[in-house]
């Protein structure tokens, strides 16, 4: 029985260069400023992924490995809830897509094999845009978009 | 990437829907988003065309099949920009008020 799955493509044009997006997904230190979250791993196709939150917890959110990457163009890697990590079944897939575009970059996510309907499919569908809005305002800025930011309360 | 565009692009009931379409299933082919439209596919192209222009929607080549999906970046970086900037304030302006009549502050 094959599962429904679904797919999302997300793009966004970045006044910087491909070395740098690359970097922005791939390096901790830069990750972290506009992401809140750390992606780390050696970056060697068949190697683990971790996602961390970048906060005192230090929480691995999510895990993967390295599907293929050829820096600074195309990164695919698996994804998957820490807590599921143990079920293939849970495991969906994200590409980036790096290329330049007149002045900018084209960055593509394309976050596919998706089970439909699941809990991760919804998560993701409100993190990505949030995720590459604040990307973007990073690199062309120097700052990102608080992606945890809460209203101001009493 | 280009405000005016998005704006555009939002500014008619059409190409809302057709967002509104890809949200509910999204990488549908023209005929399947014409299924729910009642107008011609010429039309439905030309209002899909605007939407991949202001980059509200990509397409993506699956053998002969033509896939759109819908792209809520420029959406996001409008309500950064146009929305969540002006929540703050008034957050902070209901939070002055509180402070004010609630004597917070001493």
């Amino acid at each position: 029985m094959t599962r429904e799955t679904t797919s999302f493509v997300y793009v966004t044009y970045i006044r910087s260069t491909p070395q740098k997006v690359f970097e922005a997904i791939t390096r901790p230190d830069v990750a972290r400023r506009y992401w809140g979250h750390e992606n780390v791993s050696d970056w060697k196709a068949g190697s683990k992924w971790e996602h961390i939150r970048a906060n005192d917890e230090r929480t691995v959110e999510l895990v993967g490995k390295v599907v293929e990457i050829s820096p600074p163009t195309r990164l695919v890697m698996t994804w998957a809830n820490a807590s599921q990590a143990d079920d293939p079944s849970q495991y969906s897939r994200v590409t980036f897509a790096i290329e330049e575009y007149d002045t900018m970059v084209r960055l593509t996510v394309t976050h596919d094999e998706l089970e439909a309907g699941s809990g991760m499919a919804k998560g993701i569908s409100q993190g990505w845009p949030a995720v590459l809005s604040s990307m973007k305002s990073f690199l062309e800025t120097g700052s990102g978009i608080d992606l945890f930011a809460k209203p101001k309360s009493a | 990437m280009d405000a005016d565009k998005v704006f555009k692009a939002l500014g008619d009931p059409t190409r809302r829907r057709l967002l509104d379409l890809l949200c509910e299933k999204n990488g549908q082919t023209l005929g399947q988003l014409c299924e729910n439209l009642d107008m011609a596919r010429q039309s439905a192209t030309q209002h899909l065309d605007l939407l991949e222009a202001a980059n509200l929607v990509n397409t993506v080549k699956r053998g002969r099949e033509k896939l759109h999906f819908i792209n809520p970046v420029p959406l996001h970086d409008i309500y950064e920009r146009w929305v969540r900037k002006f929540e703050r304030q008034r957050l902070s302006l209901l939070h002055d008020l509180k402070q004010e009549l609630e004597g917070g502050d001493q």
